[in-house]
């Protein structure tokens, strides 16, 4: 075991769907050092445990943003952290996002569900800094209307492309039904110089990684997030093995050539 | 510029104990404030624990090994160390399986104060490490120490541990350690390395050191000078064990073969056998996976977190909010033995194996890691033969 957890107090709560909620968290006292997008955290729900959690957002003065899917014991309590709530919080842990990798490319941010919250700071970096980059295309999946995180914000993003697509439309859903991979044909991306990012589901980052390589995108130019369970998060607890990778450590970002061949076996 | 005589050589020649003088070296390390931890007898065992005196070890003790079987039998001559791997190794004192990491208490205003753990420096000496659970120690050193993070804890009670290694004179029917590379003679690491030499001239330990803390408490011991015969005597031994291994693995990289082994029949088959008991994997002195557990008392404003073995064979282990990931026996078994003997090398740069045949003869179904290597080796052998193997 390495450093126990950081006292981080959460600044403010806000729900972003039904089992979903984002807070905002700041030092209690000593910072973390900083977190870089795709990097994740670890969050300690005081008695009950932790769970990895992606920066969501990399705010002044050492802030946090995390965005939460309440799923089991760890991720509920946290859903049910109220303002002045103090959490534990270890990291920075984890391969983030190689935006150097993606200089002068045209940038494809692909996101599923829960998936968006690791890919927010990344876009966040790219806007805050355009001239670097190609054109950038975020296409973003939910299963419905209702499971759209960060809603408003989309909207307000200055770029070449945003589509939104649902499983399930409601009543009144003027926007797309498909898969993500279906908005592929409206992106604007010139394939042999793109860079893409994706964060999902394991089969929507299999189905549309296999799409981008179908269109010529290289294959280490297709940078994943996977998933995998994780106890300690420095590499010593074994949990998070992905065949060679030890994903709190070689990932959660692995480039789709590494990984492309792990991800077509059955249950390893 | 120093001069020669001013640079001491931590490793003096080597100097031959007698029973007497092995006692006087359990009672000079205990002088030491030192909690020496070595093999001895009981029930039916031959089993790791603190020493008292020399006296403790299984003089006079062999080990019967198979799959699945172990059996302790009386000797006919009188010998400490001619029993291979136990039951348990020394991870059980270098990662022992419960460990608490840190405690947090929570104040009425919510403010969160959390306290590493401040482990007592552990200051125990080893007796009789064989060579294999020797390289096994440095399998683990790599894992928990040769990282971006270090496991302080572990680091303490690896700190703290002298290590005597006694080389391999008896091997057991399940040892493979010449397969590995890893004995039957010492390797790196050890602070004093002893080689038990019994023949007509007498019962007596060829001695080396390999620190010099390990030639300070040689020094201090009744001793003489290594004679030729015993050199000879030791020197033979060890290569007469080499010859004798119960097991061996496939001549081929374990590495690669594992790698090209992932849709292997071979799988469905021992799958059909394993409990998923997760013996092998506890059994096992590299193995060092753990999971957490966070406890309250009942007040609710303090917490612990504990860590604690946990074996890749438990269904829980690779648990994800939708369902394990490996769900069936056979991608358990898959990923114990491809960690062991393959992937281990990318993620830690040596093999997870040293041959030590714990998991042989800890598994209630007797199934057999190097039979299972030479099975997958077969299937990839026919799968050549038919033209559609992988390179
Ligand atoms: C790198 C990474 C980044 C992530 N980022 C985000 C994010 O930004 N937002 C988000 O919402 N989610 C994220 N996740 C997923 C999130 O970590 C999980 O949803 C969360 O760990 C679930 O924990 P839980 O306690 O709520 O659920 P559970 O499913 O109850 O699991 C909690 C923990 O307890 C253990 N556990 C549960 N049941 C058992 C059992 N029966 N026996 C033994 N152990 C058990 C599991 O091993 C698990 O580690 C991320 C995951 C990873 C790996
Ligand atoms: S896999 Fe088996 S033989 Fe190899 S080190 Fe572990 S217990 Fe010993
Ligand atoms: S191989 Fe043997 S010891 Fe290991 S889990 Fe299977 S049955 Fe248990």
């Amino acid at each position: 075991m390495t450093d126990p957890p950081v006292p981080y107090r959460v600044l403010d709560t806000r729900p972003e769907t039904a089992d979903t909620v984002t807070f905002r968290l700041a030092p209690a006292g000593r910072a973390l050092p900083p977190f870089a997008p795709g990097q994740f955290a670890m969050l300690y729900a005081f008695g009950v445990g932790e769970a990895p959690v992606s920066v969501a957002g990399i705010l002044p003065d050492s802030g946090l943003m995390h965005t939460v899917r309440a799923v089991g014991a760890v991720s509920r309590a946290l859903h049910r952290l109220r303002s002045g709530d103090v959490v534990g919080v270890r990291g920075p842990f984890g391969t983030g996002w190689d935006l150097p990798l993606a200089a002068g490319d045209d940038l494809l941010v692909v996101a599923g569900g829960i998936g968006l919250a690791p890919l927010r700071p990344l876009v966040q970096a790219v806007l805050a800094a355009p001239q670097g980059y190609g054109r950038l295309n975020v296409l973003v999946g939910a299963r419905s209307p209702d499971d759209l995180l960060y809603r408003e914000e989309l909207g307000g993003w200055a770029l070449p492309y945003c589509g939104v697509t649902v499983d399930r439309a409601g009543a009144g859903w003027p926007g797309r039904v498909g898969l993500v991979t279906a908005l592929l044909d409206q992106a604007r991306f010139s394939p042999a110089e793109t860079t893409a990012f994706i964060c999902g589901p394991e089969v929507m980052i299999r189905a549309t990684a296999r799409e981008l390589l179908h269109r010529g995108v290289l294959p280490q130019r297709i940078l994943i997030s996977l998933e995998r369970n994780m106890h300690c998060a420095t590499g010593h607890c074994g949990h998070c093995q992905l065949g060679p990778l030890l994903l709190c450590r070689d990932g959660p970002v692995v480039g789709y050539d590494r990984a492309e061949h792990l991800l077509t076996v059955r249950e390893l | 510029m120093p001069s020669a005589t001013t640079t001491r050589d931590p490793a003096p020649p080597a100097c031959v104990l007698d029973r007497q003088g092995l006692d006087a070296l359990v009672q000079a390390l205990r002088a030491r404030g030192r909690t020496v931890i070595g093999p001895t007898h009981r029930g039916g065992a031959i089993v790791l624990e603190e020493l008292r005196s020399a006296a403790e070890l299984p003089y006079g003790w062999g080990v019967e090994l198979d799959g699945g079987h172990y059996r302790v039998v009386r000797r006919e001559d009188e010998a400490a160390f001619a029993h291979s791997a136990g039951p348990q190794s020394w991870k059980n004192y270098l990662l022992p399986e419960r460990v608490r990491q840190w405690t947090a208490d929570r104040a009425p205003d919510g403010e969160l104060t959390v306290r590493q753990e401040r482990h007592p420096p552990a200051s125990y000496a080893f007796l009789g490490v064989r060579p294999c659970d020797l390289r096994a120690i440095a399998i683990q050193d790599r894992v928990l120490l040769g990282g971006w993070h270090r496991d302080d804890a572990y680091q303490a009670r690896r700190n703290g541990a002298f290590l005597i290694a006694v080389e391999c004179t008896e091997p057991g029917a399940t040892c493979f350690c010449v397969s590995m590379g890893t004995g039957p003679a010492a390797g790196p690491g050890y602070d004093i390395a002893l080689t038990e030499v019994l023949d007509e001239t007498g019962h007596r330990f060829l001695a080396r050191a390999g620190t010099a803390e390990g030639a300070e408490v040689l020094a201090g011991l009744p001793q003489r000078d290594a004679d030729a015969a015993t050199r000879t005597a030791a020197a033979e031994a060890v290569e007469s064990a080499a010859g004798r291994m119960g097991r061996s693995m496939p001549p081929v990289d374990l590495h690669t073969l594992m790698a090209s082994s992932l849709e292997a029949e071979r799988w469905d088959e021992v799958a059909s056998r394993c409990l998923t008991c997760g013996n092998c994997t506890m059994a096992c002195p590299t193995c060092f996976c753990t999971t957490t557990e966070d406890i309250t008392d009942l007040t609710g404003d303090h917490a612990e977190r504990w860590s604690r073995w946990e074996s890749c064979y438990d269904l829980d282990f690779s648990h994800l909010p939708g369902g394990p990931v490996r769900q069936s026996g056979r991608s358990r078994y898959r990923q114990w033995l491809t960690h062991k003997l393959g992937t281990w090398w990318d993620q830690f740069g040596s093999s997870g194996c040293v041959g030590c045949g714990r998991c042989i003869v800890w598994c209630p179904v007797a199934i057999d890691i190097t039979e299972e290597a030479h099975a997958l080796h077969q299937e990839q052998l026919a799968r050549r033969a038919a033209g559609e193997g992988t390179p």
